[in-house]
């Protein structure tokens, strides 16, 4: 029972965090019809920023926790979201015309580049990096279970970030430029709407909350390393695929959906924690055979 | 029109021999560096010159006069640096890639199938080379042509998921699977986990591969004998990949990548030629694996990243999708470059990736791009 809610913690964990980098993938398609390959180096990025902004606060005496995590919070998030629009600006709006493989390579190349960039520009990047635990690490006890503090807090922070993204583009008018845009690009541009300006500031929402769920999972597993975003990144467009590209809702669901099988199929299955990797990829090529758009198919009409 | 002269063609084979075996024999980076950008300018003048266009004229119509300069361009340097293990090794591992890339050239170039584990099914080979000589007493030649078809077999998991899905979804399942297939890999006690496993030499005809070659007064390294081995390979799957490209076979693939519906309205079986080119490509991967790993001699799961794949990648967009000879010197050109510039070796991975960004941004049809089936222009020569 105990072990089971262990899990049950951990696959929830896992469950925000994989829809949090789904939103990006989702967002993203929604406006543009692309699929940004580079999005979990873009989240890689966007933790080892933290990171350096944790060492630097240190060099500079400032010590309180809080306020660190804050700093790192922000910084980390902020530079993604700059970093997001460039690669729109500059690799993503180009092709937009181009045939859809280019863009595929292209992001794919440039999160080559970014996960490169991390490794050889970091020092010692090829290792893996100790995160700091920031928050607070009281466990509440209720008989053999043991509830960290810092893990309720990861959590609640995920959700409240799910939320807010979801407030933003439900509830705000920017929101509704972007469901606008994504919707029907042309007629959006004929209300008024400034097309590029609303696909960079997408793409600069998604690679924040992607910085997000970075330092989630750094806070959370205390260690970080330069290929973290590569299998966040296929985690997180499975799951976006699962849930149906361009939905957020979608994205949210098909988190918690995969998060939730990984997790089953690491209790369940006999040959134990070694292979849960291959399994979850394993299922992700199941899944895409079985629904090859996802679990609410993608509408395809075509005209020839 | 008169049939344009060999001499051009000739005449580059020649200048291109000699300038790898210098590039090869180059010892210093300041000499690579002087002979790169010899290399820059002289292609930036020839093309002002129109000398490119002569040049590939003169290819395109003798062909077979060509091909023959182009091996014995191969085989004057391999001579020339018989006894240098580490330029024979060199040379053998561009041959191999070489293969390899010819098979995801009928993936990505003829059928559209992309494929982005590449690495994955050289891993295949390597590893069935290995366990094969561990745990067997087959014959060990016989690795080459069971690597092909385990990479093959391995490869026919996928078929199902890669018919199925298109873009971004295929590229997610192979993508999914050549990360699968690296962690298999590392968590598997059988094939070595991350320490990896050693390949034992190929022996045929009681000839060992790994022992040098002593011929009178002839003595080469040991790795002259894969040389031969990566050339015949090579040899093969060119003619092979070439004259499926210009059979009614290449003419399916190709309409099938341009466009979909209308090649399924001319009766052309989708799913067949998909599995065909697929499967195919990941045999040829197979193969190269299977020599490669002979070569190595010791392969670990690093050898097989999601990086490399994307290596093979950058090779067949660097030479111009669907381009063979564009094929050939861009992998000589990926392998030859990060060995002969030691301070690339770390940078490598993000050195290509940046290469094919320019090249999709600026020139996305690769650097030689594949010529037009032209066939009026040919039935008018002849006449």
């Amino acid at each position: 029972m105990d072990i089971a809610l262990q899990y049950l913690i951990n696959g929830l964990m896992l469950g925000v965090m994989y829809a949090l980098v789904a939103v990006g993938f989702t967002l993203f398609f929604g406006v543009l019809d692309v699929i940004k390959f580079s999005h979990g180096d873009v989240l890689t990025v966007g933790v080892f920023t933290a990171l350096a902004t944790y060492l630097a606060l240190r060099a500079a005496q400032v010590s309180s926790p809080i306020l660190q995590l804050i700093v790192i919070s922000v910084v980390g998030m902020a530079a993604m979201a700059a970093l997001g629009a460039v690669i729109a600006r500059a690799l993503v709006l180009p092709l937009r015309l181009a045939p859809a493989l280019n863009t595929l390579l292209i992001t794919l190349m440039l999160g080559t580049v970014l996960r490169e960039g991390v490794r050889l520009i970091f020092p010692d990047g090829s290792n893996p990096k100790p995160f700091p635990a920031l928050l607070p690490t009281t466990a509440f006890s209720w008989g053999h279970f043991n509830l960290r503090l810092d893990s309720l807090i990861l959590l609640v922070a995920g959700v409240a970030m799910i939320i807010a993204v979801h407030v933003l583009i439900n509830k705000t008018k920017l929101g509704l430029a972007i469901r606008a845009v994504a919707q029907d690009g042309e007629t959006a541009r004929t209300m008024g709407i400034n097309f590029t300006f609303v696909v960079l500031i997408t793409f600069a929402i998604g690679s924040a909350v992607a910085a997000f769920a970075g330092v989630m999972n750094g806070l959370y597993y205390n260690e970080i390393n330069f290929g973290m975003g590569l299998l966040l990144g296929v985690f997180g467009f499975s799951a976006a695929v699962v849930g149906g590209l361009g939905n957020i809702y979608g994205a949210i669901l098909g988190g918690f959906l995969f998060a939730g099988l990984q997790t089953v199929g690491a209790v369940a299955l006999p040959f134990a924690s070694a292979y849960k990797d291959v399994f979850a990829l394993a299922v992700i090529i199941a899944i895409m055979t079985w629904r090859p758009t996802g679990l609410i198919a993608e509408k395809s009409s075509e005209r020839v | 029109m008169a049939r344009p002269s060999p001499l051009p063609a000739l005449a580059w084979a020649a200048v291109a021999t000699l300038y790898g075996i210098v590039f090869l024999g180059a010892e210093s980076e300041r000499e690579v560096g002087a002979l790169l950008a010899l290399a820059a300018a002289a292609i930036a003048l020839g093309a002002r010159l129109r000398l490119v266009d002569k040049i590939r004229a003169s290819i395109g119509s003798n062909e077979r006069a060509f091909d023959v300069a182009a091996l014995a361009g191969v085989l004057v340097a391999a001579f020339w640096f018989h006894e240098e293990h580490f330029v024979i090794l060199m040379m053998t591992t561009a041959l191999l890639l070489m293969v390899a890339s010819l098979g995801l050239t009928i993936q990505f170039g003829y059928a559209g199938v992309v494929n982005f584990a590449g690495a994955a099914f050289l891993g295949v080979g390597c590893y069935t080379a290995g366990v094969l000589t561990k745990y067997t007493a087959l014959p060990s030649f016989m690795t080459l042509p069971l690597g092909g078809l385990m990479a093959a077999l391995i490869g026919s998991i996928l078929i199902l998921p890669v018919l199925r899905t298109r873009g971004h979804y295929a590229a997610l399942v192979t993508i999914a699977f050549g990360i699968l297939f690296k962690v298999f890999l590392e968590v598997n006690d059988t094939l070595g986990g991350p320490q990896g496993i050693q390949v034992k030499p190929l022996v045929l005809f009681g000839w060992n591969f790994n022992s040098p070659i002593r011929i009178g007064d002839f003595t080469a390294s040991f790795y002259f004998s894969y040389l031969l081995l990566a050339l015949v390979l090579l040899l093969i799957s060119f003619a092979l990949v070439r004259r499926l490209e210009r059979s009614w076979i290449g003419l399916s693939l190709d309409a099938i990548r341009l466009d979909e519906i209308a090649s399924a309205c001319y009766g052309l079986d989708l799913a067949r030629w998909k599995v065909f080119a697929f499967t195919l490509g990941n045999f040829l991967a197979g193969v190269a694996g299977a020599a490669y790993g002979h070569v190595l001699g010791f392969i670990a799961p690093n050898n097989f990243t999601f990086g490399d794949s994307l290596i093979l990648v950058s090779i067949i967009l660097l030479g111009g999708i669907g381009n063979l000879w564009g094929v050939a010197v861009a992998a000589a050109f990926v392998v030859i470059l990060p060995e002969k510039f030691q301070v690339i070796q770390e940078y490598r991975f993000a050195l290509y990736a940046v290469l094919v960004i320019l090249i999709l941004l600026f020139r996305p049809q690769g650097l030689l791009p594949r010529q037009l089936r032209e066939y009026v222009g040919r039935a008018e020569r002849l006449r």
